[in-house]
Order: structure tokens, then C-alpha cells, then sequence
């Protein structure tokens, strides 16, 4: 029996990959372990391996094809004895380069969202007399837009940063050689060189106390923690070190500095390795709290963020950094601090979120409009400093809030977010907050677990229907 | 030995033994104060004084060029002294007031001079191991041929961290000399009943970090260790340990009874190795000062220590709305964004 070789994922977030060379020829033997072709993911080109032993009996998918879904049948593999007069005719998997193409348009959905525009445009139509919703755009009216993942937006931040000021630097687990353990400092070391782009041991702790005493010294360190599950290990020198010493020291000296990496869940790695911190390190003062969504808010406030005299922790998201977006071509882009982002405007309910909860948020306004409900959607971008005035000034006219977050429930930014408006937004609510969240478990490895134990897109359409009575 | 070696050291001048005398009594009188004031509850929390291991701090600084930087654990108040921070200003955070080096809002603990160099003042065991490293780094990286002294305790000294930190310090040839305390407890804990290696300068040879262990009682081969292990830094080979046997002879904190030594090993380490008393019998027999010169010393650190005192105890208690302030600093109109 022929076998098909399928596009494999190789790695956790890799639903599409490009085929980039074949090592084989159709009538080649293989045996289990022979490298057989590569295949470039979005962090690093892979060999990839056979693992059955048979005849190249058809290549389905020519080298250099893009956007070829993980499980597209790639080639056929014969059996002994087999021939490729054998193989049925109408192979399914021959018109996978249509289903790349398919692909390719359904992997960036939120670029055609071009958040600036629909915004002003329904601002316009407001009929309440709540006060008027800041939709001022990030860049001015005219200006190119060119079309950039969050991953090549956060190494554009960061490689701005450093041309405009040498005492930026970064360092972090396979930062340098490997070119980053997820492609963001992807050709930084050729271009900055080895003092400024250092590869560290596996030492989290140590090189996180290392940079905030470097920072001490005067130097502006960007520190990239592999996941910020493994920050986890440098949190004493994060919090203990960096954020208080500028109040402990009178305001002699504090840390510039930036503790960057992905945050959250990725894709079936289990309960270590997916974790939502926003809510920890949104809670201590002497921190500023970044959390982009978009490509345009990458590069914007990793911008900020370096030239802040403070530490800001940056979280990011594994899953975002394959994702494209619009991002301004103008040079020196900045987004400021404490300054959300109405991504949409509406009357009927104010979702909000940051972050890859942002997917969810925008995904479930669009799913409310189809049945008449007029949802707000409101990207924080920063958790600290946060625009809780957006909030507000949204909920006055909406009067009613969900708020979205992949972390958990106890303790979450949402039920911040609840109190902040309790206080200062009670008479304008009709209905309770709803706090949308992950669920209240470690991360489990089971894909149908793992996908309950997240939050989904329904259930932010739930909650708002059932706070507006629908 | 009951008879001391001090006397066996001749390259040292007169002038130089008085500083030395005089910069050790001044620590010793200023954290006799500390505790007195502790004592009328002048002075609150956690404070760890220093008396006993005045010769550390002196004889390093002593080996330090100006530029130089240091950061320590919360037993700083000798270090900022010896590194020339003002006794007021260090008094008056002692009793949180307004004069104070952190304007009140750090304490005994976490007190820092940009202007000295002093980066604290570091109340986690062992972070200021890789803090330290890290300054080192910044010079290097500004290759400025500054070196940094990253003090720390036997205690800190099984703290993992550190040895991460030595690892990388090797690793990047960071110009620190990691200055390993040891004044024989971790709080209560004996170095033998906590510690596997007996010399712990030793555990540098893992990382290939050169080291050595020094009698800390000893001002002058303190301070010949730190002029080898500066010169071995600011040289570009890495960083250097050195391994300081000192004797604390307070409790831990103020609240420790002592009880895990005995009374006689704290008394016989007073009368055999002080510190002081070496550099004062070195002045004496050596006919380098008399009597009387050392009174006059002796009245004159009186004199700055009761008038830090009273400074600290004058000077007022912080603003309310220093509650409020230093928590971030502001970003510099050229790097606000648009």
C-alpha cells in the first residue's frame, strides 16, 4: 500500500510551513532517518525525516512551494514492489498549492482590519451623549502602510533602538548565534556584533541580575527571556532589583531596561510552558507593563519601551508573531504608554482586552454585529500604565463591559478592570462585568483539553448577549 | 597568639595606618551609635551592624581607585563609611528622616550614592552577586578600566545565583573582584554546618576564577589581596575572589541573642585579633603615633559620630508626598514620544 508523506509541524505553533528543497527524487529509496526534504516554519528551516522505508513513488508538492498546510499529503511513498503505474489516479493532496493560497489568506485575517478608518467613521454616528471616543490614530492621515508580522516589527523596534543609541543592548538564550530561539533578533548579530547581541548560558536568574546591574551601570539592556515561564527564575532580580531600587535609592538610580519574550500559551506545551503573566507584573509599582497585539503596537512600543528610563516588561505572544499587520513606513514610530486602542467603535458594549486576547475580542465583535449588537473593542496595548479612562469613557456610553484575557480568573486584569469601573463608572453600568478568561487549571497537553481550557470566541459572544439581554 | 603579626609589615607608611585606624574606628563608633539609637527606638526593622569586620571594607577601599564601584548586602553601613558616603546622611536613613541617603524611604538596608559608587544595600541574599557582575559588565562594555567590588557573605555564598553569576563573569572576563565575607555564620548557622567546602574561595576553580583566602582581621593584607585582585581585573584577565576570614561580633541583626557561640569564642576573637587594636599596637610600637595622637583621633570620630546622631535625629521625617514620588522615573522630553 502506497503511503502519503504529510507536511509535518515542527513546531508548537506551525499550522503552515514553505517546502523548501526536496533532498529526494521521485524512484529514490529511503529509510527511516533519511533526510528527505526541508521545510522552513516560521522560526527556522528543518530537515525533515523519513520514517517509514520505501520508494519516492510521486512528489506532490514542487520545492519552493509556500504556505503548505501542516497534514497536506506532500508525496507518496511506495512499498516494495510497488510502481508509480500503481498509484490511483486523482491522488488527493495534488491541489494543495490552491489550498496554500487559501491558506495564506485565512492565516493573517486581522490585517484587512484596518483599525484607524471603520473607527472614525462610526465615531460619527454616535448618537449618545457620552463623552466622544479618542479613535486619533497612531500615525497621520496618508501615511504608507506596509505589511509586517509582529515578529519582523519587534526586530525593526528593537534594531532602531540600538542604531539610534550604543548603550542598547541584548542578551538572552540563543539571542545572538541561533538568531533567536523564535527568529526575533533574526540578523541582529551580524549587524550589531558580539558585544551587543550576547548569547547567554541557561542561567535566568543570573543574566537577568546581570543585566539590572549593567543597567545600574548605565547601560540600557534588553533582556530576552526564551518564555516568560522561565522569567520566572529571574522574578527576585525583576521585581526585588529592577523595579524598586529607584524608590529605594531616593531616585538615584534605577533600570532602564526591558524584559522581553513570549507570553501565554502557545500550543500544546503543557502547563509549564503556557502561562498569561500580565496580571502579576501589571500588580508592582516601579513596573511598566506592555502587551502589543498588533505589529504596528510591536514596534511602536518596543520603541517606547526602550527609551524609557524604567524596566518595562514587554510580554508577546508565540502564536502573534507569525501574524501580519499594517504597519506604518514612517520613520521613527512611537506609541506611547498608557494610551489604548479603540479598534472598533460601538454603542451596544465595550470589549476589552491586549494582547492575543485582542483575537478573541475583535473575532466575537464581528460575530455580535451579524446579530445586530454594536460592540467597542478596546486594545490596552499597556496594562501599566492603563488607560483606564478609555474604559470608562466607553462604558459611559455602552454601559455595559466584558473583558478578555487568556490568563486566569483569581486575580485577573479583568477583575481589576471590574473594580476600576465599580468605583468610578457605577452609575453608568446596566449590567454586571463579565471577565472572560482562561479557565482555571494548569495548562493541560490534550488538544481537546488545552483548547477547553482556553478561552474562546463563543464564549466572549455569551457573555455579551447575556449582558445585553439577547 | 596572643602576640600579633601586625608588626611583621614594613612597607607601610605612618599616614597610611592612621587613615586606617582612623576609617575602622569610625565604623566601629558609628555602629555603636546605631545600636545605641536602635536601642531608644530611633531606629526600626532589620539593622546588621558591622562591628568586627572594619578591616574588610577598609583595606579594600584602600586597594579601590576612584571610579570604582561596590555593592553589598543590608550589613552596608560599613561599606558606604569606607567608601566615603556622608555618616549623616547614612545616620539619618538609619532613623528614616528626610536627610537621609534614600530621603528616608530605604533604610538601614537599601541605601545607595551614585556619586559614591555605592549601589547598595541589597536586602535578598546573593543578588548583589550577579547586581555586581553586572556593573562590571556596563564597564567593560564602556570599556572605562573601571573595576567593582561585589561583596557578600558566606552565607550568600550557597545561594545558586552566585554561582551563575560566576560562571557568566568567567565566561565574559568581567572586571569584579567578588569579595566572599566570611565571618564564620549565616545568621546562626556555622560555615561547617552548612557549608560542604572549607575554604569557599575554592569554588571559583569550578569556573576557573582565581582566588585566595585572606585574614580579614588584617588591614594591610586585606589590603595587599585587593591591590592583586584589582590589578588581576583592571589587567582584562576576568574576575578574582577573595575569600576574607572575619568575625562579626554582634548578633546577626539587632534581635539575635548569639546564642549558637559561645561567649568566650566571641571574647578571645576581641582580645587576640581585633582589627583596631592591631593598627593602634602597629602605631604604638612602631613609634609612628603616640597616646595622645590617637585620642585626638579617637575624639574627633567622637565628635562626627554624636553629630550624626544628632543630625539624624533632627532632621525631619520625610514629606507625606515622598510616599509618592520616585516610583518611576520621568521620561526625558528628548525620548517622549510623540
Amino acid at each position: 500500500m502506497a503511503t502519503e508523506i504529510l507536511m509535518p509541524a515542527l513546531s508548537p505553533t506551525m499550522e503552515e510551513g514553505t517546502l523548501a528543497k526536496w533532498l529526494v527524487k521521485e524512484g529514490d529509496s529511503v529509510v527511516s532517518g533519511d533526510v528527505i526534504a526541508e521545510i522552513e516554519t516560521d522560526k527556522a528551516t528543518m530537515e525533515f525525516e523519513a520514517v517509514d522505508e520505501g520508494t519516492i513513488g510521486k512528489i506532490l508538492i514542487p520545492e519552493g512551494s509556500e504556505g503548505v498546510k501542516v497534514n497536506t499529503p506532500i508525496a507518496v511513498l511506495l512499498e516494495d514492489g510497488e510502481t508509480a503505474d500503481d498509484l490511483p489516479q486523482g491522488q488527493p493532496g495534488t491541489p494543495s498549492a490552491a489550498q496554500a493560497d487559501a491558506g495564506n489568506k485565512a492565516a493573517a485575517p486581522a490585517a484587512s482590519a484596518a483599525p484607524a478608518a471603520p473607527a472614525k467613521a462610526a465615531a460619527t454616528g454616535n448618537e449618545t451623549a457620552a463623552p466622544e471616543t479618542d479613535t486619533t490614530p497612531d500615525w497621520p492621515e496618508g501615511t504608507t502602510m506596509k505589511q509586517q508580522t509582529v515578529r519582523e516589527a519587534l526586530r525593526d523596534g528593537m534594531a532602531e533602538e540600538m542604531r539610534r543609541d550604543d548603550s542598547v543592548f541584548l542578551m538572552g538564550e540563543e539571542v545572538a548565534e541561533y538568531q533567536g530561539a523564535y527568529k526575533i533578533s533574526q540578523g541582529m548579530l551580524d549587524e550589531f556584533g558580539a558585544k551587543r547581541v550576547i548569547d547567554t548560558p541557561i542561567t535566568e536568574h543570573g543574566f537577568a541580575g546581570i543585566a539590572t546591574g549593567a543597567a545600574f551601570g548605565g547601560l540600557k539592556p534588553i533582556v530576552e527571556f526564551m518564555t516568560f515561564n522561565f522569567a520566572m527564575q529571574a522574578i527576585d532580580h525583576i521585581i526585588n532589583s529592577a523595579a524598586k531600587t529607584l524608590y529605594m535609592s531616593g531616585g538615584q538610580m534605577g533600570a532602564p531596561m526591558v524584559f522581553r519574550g513570549p507570553n501565554g500559551a502557545a500550543a500544546r506545551v503543557g502547563a509549564q510552558h503556557s502561562q498569561d503573566y500580565a496580571a502579576w507584573y501589571m500588580q508592582i509599582p516601579g513596573l511598566k507593563v506592555a502587551m502589543p497585539y498588533s505589529a504596528s503596537d510591536a514596534k511602536g512600543l518596543m520603541k517606547t519601551a526602550i527609551r524609557d528610563p524604567n524596566p518595562v516588561i514587554f510580554l508577546e505572544n508565540e502564536i502573534l508573531y507569525g501574524r501580519s499587520f499594517d504597519v506604518p513606513d514612517i520613520d521613527d514610530y512611537t506609541v506611547p504608554f498608557g494610551k489604548a486602542r479603540i479598534w472598533r467603535t460601538g454603542s451596544d458594549v465595550t470589549l476589552v482586552s491586549f494582547g492575543i486576547g485582542m483575537t478573541y475580542a475583535l473575532e466575537a465583535a464581528e460575530k455580535l454585529a451579524e446579530d445586530g449588537i454594536d460592540a467597542e473593542v478596546i486594545d490596552l496595548r499597556t496594562l501599566r500604565p492603563m488607560d483606564t479612562g478609555a474604559i470608562i469613557r466607553s462604558v459611559m456610553k455602552t454601559n455595559r463591559c466584558v473583558t478578555i484575557e487568556e490568563g486566569w480568573p483569581q486575580g485577573s486584569v479583568g477583575g481589576y478592570i471590574s473594580s476600576v469601573l465599580m468605583q468610578q463608572a457605577f452609575d453608568y453600568l446596566d449590567a454586571p462585568v463579565i471577565n472572560c478568561t482562561g479557565k482555571d487549571v494548569p495548562m493541560p497537553y490534550a488538544a481537546n483539553l488545552e483548547k477547553h481550557a482556553l478561552l474562546t470566541t463563543d464564549e466572549v459572544v455569551a457573555a455579551a448577549k447575556d449582558i445585553t439581554y439577547r | 597568639m596572643a602576640t600579633r603579626k601586625a608588626a611583621s609589615k614594613p612597607n607601610v607608611s605612618a599616614e597610611e595606618l592612621k587613615t586606617y585606624y582612623r576609617e575602622m574606628l569610625l565604623i566601629r563608633r558609628f555602629e555603636e551609635k546605631a545600636g545605641q539609637l536602635y536601642g531608644m527606638g530611633l531606629i526600626g526593622g532589620f539593622c546588621h551592624l558591622y562591628i568586627g569586620q572594619e578591616a574588610v571594607v577598609v583595606g579594600l577601599e584602600a586597594a579601590a581607585e576612584a571610579g570604582d564601584k561596590r555593592v553589598t548586602s543590608y550589613r552596608d553601613h560599613g561599606h558606604m563609611l569606607a567608601c566615603g558616603m556622608d555618616p549623616n546622611g547614612v545616620m539619618a536613613e538609619l532613623t528614616g528622616r528626610e536627610g537621609g541617603y534614600s530621603k528616608g524611604k530605604g533604610g538601614s538596608m537599601h541605601m545607595f550614592s551614585k556619586e559614591k559608587h555605592f549601589y547598595g544595600g541589597h536586602g535578598i541574599v546573593g543578588a548583589q552577586v550577579p547586581l555586581g557582575a553586572g556593573l562590571a559588565f556596563a564597564d567593560k562594555y564602556k570599556d572605562n578600566g573601571r573595576v567593582t567590588f561585589a561583596y557578600f557573605g558566606d552565607g550568600a555564598a550557597n545561594q545558586g545565583q552566585v554561582y551563575e553569576t560566576f560562571n557568566m563573569a568567567a565566561l565574559w572576563k568581567l572586571p569584579c573582584v567578588f569579595v566572599i565575607e566570611n565571618n564564620q555564620y549565616a545568621m546562626g548557622t556555622a560555615q561547617q554546618r552548612s557549608t560542604s567546602s572549607a575554604e569557599i574561595y575554592e569554588r571559583g576553580m569550578a569556573f576557573g576564577i582565581p582566588g585566595q583566602a585572606v585574614d580579614g582581621m588584617d588591614v594591610l593584607a586585606v589590603k595587599e589581596a585587593g591591590e592583586k585582585a584589582v590589578a588581576h581585573c583592571r589587567s582584562g584577565k576576568g574576575p578574582y575572589i577573595l575569600e576574607i576570614k572575619t568575625y562579626r561580633y554582634r548578633g546577626h541583626s539587632m534581635s539575635d541573642p548569639a546564642k549558637y557561640r559561645t561567649r568566650e569564642e566571641v571574647q578571645k576573637m576581641r582580645d587576640e585579633r581585633d582589627p583596631i587594636e592591631q593598627v593602634r599596637d602597629m602605631l604604638l610600637t612602631g613609634k609612628h603615633a603616640t597616646e595622645d595622637d590617637l585620642k585626638a583621633i579617637d575624639k574627633d570620630i567622637k565628635a562626627i559620630v554624636n553629630a550624626s546622631a544628632e543630625f539624624a535625629k533632627t532632621s525631619p521625617e520625610p514629606a507625606l508626598d515622598e510616599l509618592w514620588t520616585d516610583i518611576y522615573a520621568e521620561v526625558s522630553p528628548q525620548e517622549a514620544t510623540a
